[in-house]
């Protein structure tokens, strides 16, 4: 017996060693791992959405703002947990949302991937008769909750598309990224145009509460540790007309020829207007796509619709590159202002033939009229002079063409200047004919055609130098960035990116030719511009884009001859420039000018001040 | 000495007629190291009940504490009122106290009130009465009694074939109601019960062999054709601490929570800034994971402190396990003290994350009347032991 007491009094000294060493263990050892995660166990964190800011265009008109959505979320975690029960709930949810089961189970699916634990939304813009529905029925919808949202809303519809851009959801990609620190899967940033650049200053900052919940997650009495408000992004203005813009817009759709525009003024790089066409509400990013909508939207990038022409474009120009042509041969002193060069109608250069438009000949020229009457010959004979002295392409790039701009929108294109060096490179990588760089393709360019690849952006960039004499300007549409109250809290005015040489006399003699071009009784758009009140310097181009039909273009600086503002468009197919470019270009200008005359008669009339 | 100073009348010495009283309330023979340990576990308890759960129950804070209170009362006086017999009237009593056991957690199925699925208690106006929780104390008391009785008939298997049947009848019929968790408690006090009558040790051998075997067919071979023995959750709990992280919404997660209560508590507690005992992150916290609240709120300091009173009721069981004057009150003290290490050692474990989840609530600590009140009962038993042991070897009887 004596033993058999023993024996239990060692197991009981064993039992009672165990159950110490492990609370020891647990409280002394690991207490402090423990009290983190019970401390971490009872709170719950919200994150409360900071509604973007809006973008205004340089009036203060809203382009883009934000509207409250009711969105259907499911906390998860909050399911029956009885497979029969939770099948059951999340039909009758996908009743609601109009979505099949395996439709909610997937989209259940889809969000838990990328956030785990976060509600998931299985639709936006849900109405008030579901919330209240819900609200009665809460019993049988365990885990839905009805949650206020914000969505980017356009009042304008497509209006400066490709400028404002779209928001969508944070990348997994961008989330490593240094501008996205500290957010999460789920948030929403810009996804192109300025809600992408300018995307630290729309964004805000999420407010957050702190709850102290019990086991169910439930708010304990008393319970809010923290509530930090969330901060609103703020307000992006924009250097865009509303004026220029909409007629840049109407002008582009009422041919309904895919095709761009470009206003700038031409001493600060403003773009007052930028539109491209075909285009696109950004409404569709909002909401969820079919897939029709998702194939229409990207199935070509070169005659899709987000493509904007004005930027992201690769064209050649046709005769209004003359002025990079007139400006190279001029500083380069190949001719001087008063230089006569005989046009016959054509120039022959060994076997190749170059003949004006149309079977023109103009007889003897000199630089103005040259241009007033777009003579080719002229020019080819400038490219000829030039053929192999890179003075062209110099002062193409000089000018800014086929370089990138360092616009505020992403996805703008560089472009190409044809040279000796760049087709030697061609040839050596086995990319082109085995053929050196010739006379043809440098008299080619002097006109703006061959193998020039441009855009509307770069040119307007290349006349906005001549007009204003020689800076070239950053090209950008941020203007300012305000606080909720109005407040500007950071104004963008980017350095030009450098000066040119231009000798102002060159400067005047080509103004003139191209004052002429528009407004000269021979001016090759005279038709179109001859009536205008005010007087401006433009230039037609007809640029060959095989196996297209010709491209038209125009364009122009005005007011003549200390313009402010340069306009640029360009219609893919459109034909002759004074054919449609060109009164497209009037009527941009028309709302230009003719807001600013009324609003002169507001300050005659001492209404203004 | 006593005939003595009564004959002297009003005139007794002061010293001698303390003595008296003492004597004749039982309080001389006590063992008092016993009885501080008892009422200082239900002292703990009810303290504990009144800081952990005043906002349990809307309206009512001292819901818990008050009854605990009162259980503990009750619980007292029986353990009072039991030292004045002498156990050995049970050993008489035996047919009838198993008869009344088997009786009263049969009647369940049929009166018994059925809480989350199970019909263990019956349930009357003002409380309810869970006829296992005495049962263990019944079973030790009668089956004893059947030991000593029986003790020169048959031969040693048949003996032990006998005792393992009457222990396995009650503990079966506890099984079904279902309550896993006593039934083993009284599975655990036959054995132990048979261990002080002598069973040999190969018998415990073979016993010990067909309860692994059980266990694995159990859990194992049993639904693996499909014929279930345990209810999913029980099982769910028996293995889940195996693996609690595999199951953090589940029974691994209680475990969990429990095993971060205590750990959170580290050296002097969190008092009342407690939360995961606090906020129902710790389940049934005023009942099976008391020793979780404790660990929380009042740190190694406190959780020590309770295993120390434990430790020392133990001792002074096993302690009196020895001095018993006759082999059944060896019997007895003996089941009644296993049986409360086995409670105390399960589910202080299954609060600290190293025993499975069984439902067997901790004594004197855990919220309800029949396991507090049964457990006072059990160690009145003890005191009655130890109380006649001390009479006989002075050789007087106390009345």
């Amino acid at each position: 017996m004596a033993l058999r007491i023993a024996v239990v009094g060692g197991v009981a000294v064993a039992l009672f060693a165990v159950l110490l060493f492990r609370l020891w263990d647990l409280q002394i050892l690991s207490g402090g791992h423990y009290l983190a995660e019970a401390k971490n166990n009872r709170t719950r964190e919200y994150k409360v959405i900071a509604p973007r800011g809006d973008i205004l265009d340089r009036d203060g008109n809203v382009l883009v703002d934000n509207r409250t959505s009711l969105a259907l979320q499911l906390n998860t975690q909050k399911l029956p947990e009885d497979p029969a029960e939770e099948k059951a709930e999340l039909a009758r949810l996908g009743q609601l949302a109009h979505m099949s089961l395996r439709k909610v189970r997937r989209t259940i699916d889809e969000q838990e991937e990328v956030a785990a634990g976060a509600p998931v939304t299985l639709r936006k813009d849900v109405g008030y008769d579901l919330v209240y529905y819900l609200e009665e029925n809460q019993r049988r919808f365990p885990g839905v909750v009805v949650q206020r949202v914000f969505v980017r809303h356009y009042p304008d519809e497509s209006r400066a598309a490709h400028v404002v851009g779209s928001v969508g959801e944070v990348s997994e990609e961008e989330l490593t990224e240094a501008p996205y620190k500290g957010l999460e899967p789920g948030d929403e940033v810009g996804q192109g145009g300025v809600e992408y650049t300018y995307d630290k200053y729309l964004r805000g900052r999420p407010g957050l509460t702190k709850i102290q919940v019990n086991a169910l997650g439930q708010p304990t009495p008393g319970g809010q540790l923290v509530s930090q408000p969330p901060t609103p992004g703020d307000n992006l203005k924009l250097t865009i007309d509303p004026e220029v813009q909409a007629a840049g817009e109407s002008a582009l759709a009422s041919r309904g020829l895919p095709g761009a525009f470009v206003t700038m003024n031409v001493d600060n790089g403003q773009l007052l207007g930028l539109g491209s066409f075909p285009t696109f509400d950004p409404t569709i990013f909002t909401e969820p796509m079919t897939q029709s909508q998702v194939n229409e939207l990207y199935r070509d990038p070169e005659l899709g619709l987000l493509t904007d022409r004005a930027t992201e474009s690769y064209y050649p120009t046709g005769s209004t590159f003359k002025i990079v042509t007139a400006l190279a041969a001029l500083e380069g002193k190949v001719i001087t202002p008063s230089t006569t060069i005989f046009d016959g109608g054509k120039l022959t250069v060994g076997t190749q033939s170059f003949q004006n438009a149309g079977g023109a000949s103009y007889g003897p020229l000199t630089l103005v009229p040259a241009l007033e009457v777009s003579s080719d010959v002229f020019f080819y004979e400038l490219g000829l002079k030039m053929w192999d002295t890179g003075q062209l392409q110099r002062w193409a790039a000089k000018l800014g063409i086929g370089q990138e701009s360092g616009l505020d929108i992403p996805g703008e294109t560089e472009g190409l200047v044809p040279s000796k060096k760049w087709r030697e490179e061609l040839v050596a990588e086995g990319l082109a004919e085995e053929r050196p760089w010739s006379a043809g393709d440098n008299i080619q360019l002097a006109t703006g055609q061959g193998d020039l690849q441009t855009n509307p952006l770069q040119m307007a960039i290349a006349y906005a130098a001549l007009g204003n004499g020689g800076t070239l300007v950053t090209p950008h549409v941020g203007m300012e960035v305000e606080d909720a109250a109005g407040r500007v809290l950071k104004e963008f005015d980017p350095k030009p990116r450098r000066r040119i040489k231009i000798d102002p006399g060159h400067r005047a003699a080509i103004m003139e030719g191209l004052h002429l071009a528009a407004q000269g009784p021979q001016g090759t758009s005279y038709g179109v511009f001859g009536g205008f009140p005010i007087e401006v310097a433009g230039k037609t181009g007809t640029a060959q884009r095989p196996p297209h039909a010709d491209q038209s273009w125009y364009a122009v600086l005005a007011p003549y001859p200390d313009p402010r503002i340069v306009t640029i468009v360009t219609m893919e197919e459109g034909g002759f420039g004074a054919e449609s470019a060109a009164p497209a270009a009037l009527q941009i200008l028309e709302a230009y000018f003719d807001k600013r005359a009324s609003s002169v008669s507001a300050a005659g009339t001492g209404l203004a001040e | 000495m006593m005939y003595a100073t009564r004959t002297r009348g009003g005139r007794a010495e002061p010293f001698a007629v303390r003595v008296s009283i003492a004597e004749r309330l039982g309080l001389a023979h006590m063992d008092w190291p016993l009885a501080l340990a008892t009422v200082a576990l239900a002292g703990f308890s009810v303290f504990t009940l009144g800081q952990a759960t005043s906002h349990d129950v809307p309206g009512s804070p001292h819901y818990y504490l008050d009854r605990q209170a009162v259980y503990s009362l009750l619980g007292l006086v029986g353990m009072v009122l039991l030292t004045r017999i002498d156990y050995s009237r049970f050993r008489e009593l035996r047919v009838g106290i198993y008869t009344f056991l088997c009786a009263s957690v049969s009647l369940v199925f049929v009166f018994g009130f059925a809480a989350r699925g199970s019909r263990r208690a019956f349930e009357f106006p003002m409380f309810s009465f869970q006829p296992s929780e005495l049962g263990k104390l019944l079973l030790v008391l009668a089956l004893a009694g059947f030991v000593i009785d029986g003790a020169r008939r048959g031969s040693v298997k048949r003996r032990t074939l006998r005792y393992l049947c009457l222990g396995l009848a009650p503990a079966a019929l506890v099984f079904l109601q279902p309550d896993l968790g006593t039934s083993m408690v009284l599975v655990v006090a036959t054995l132990a019960v048979m261990y002080f009558g002598g069973v040999p040790w190969t018998h415990f051998a073979v016993i010990g062999a067909a309860l692994i075997a059980l266990i694995a067919l159990v859990l194992v071979a049993a639904p693996a054709v499909g014929v279930p023995v345990l209810k999913g959750y029980q099982e769910q709990r028996l293995t889940s601490f195996l693996h609690p992280s595999e199951d953090a919404g589940g029974a691994g997660y209680q475990q969990n929570q429990s095993v971060v209560a205590i750990g959170s508590g580290q050296k002097t507690g969190r008092g009342d800034r407690a939360t995961q005992t606090r906020l129902d992150f710790v389940p049934e916290r005023h009942t099976d994971f008391i020793f979780a609240v404790i660990g929380e709120r009042y740190g190694f300091g406190g959780a020590a402190l309770v295993l120390s009173l434990y430790a020392l009721l133990f001792w002074r069981a096993l302690r009196i396990v020895t001095l018993s004057k006759n082999s059944y009150g060896t019997l007895v003290a003996g089941g009644i003290a296993v049986s409360l290490l086995f409670q105390v050692f399960i589910n202080v474990g299954m609060n600290l994350g190293i025993m499975p989840i069984t439902g067997i609530p901790l004594p004197l600590m855990s919220y309800g009347g029949s396991s507090v009140i049964a457990t006072f009962l059990a160690v009145g038993v003890l005191q009655s032991i130890n109380i006649q042991a001390r009479l006989s070897q002075k050789g007087r009887f106390a009345w």
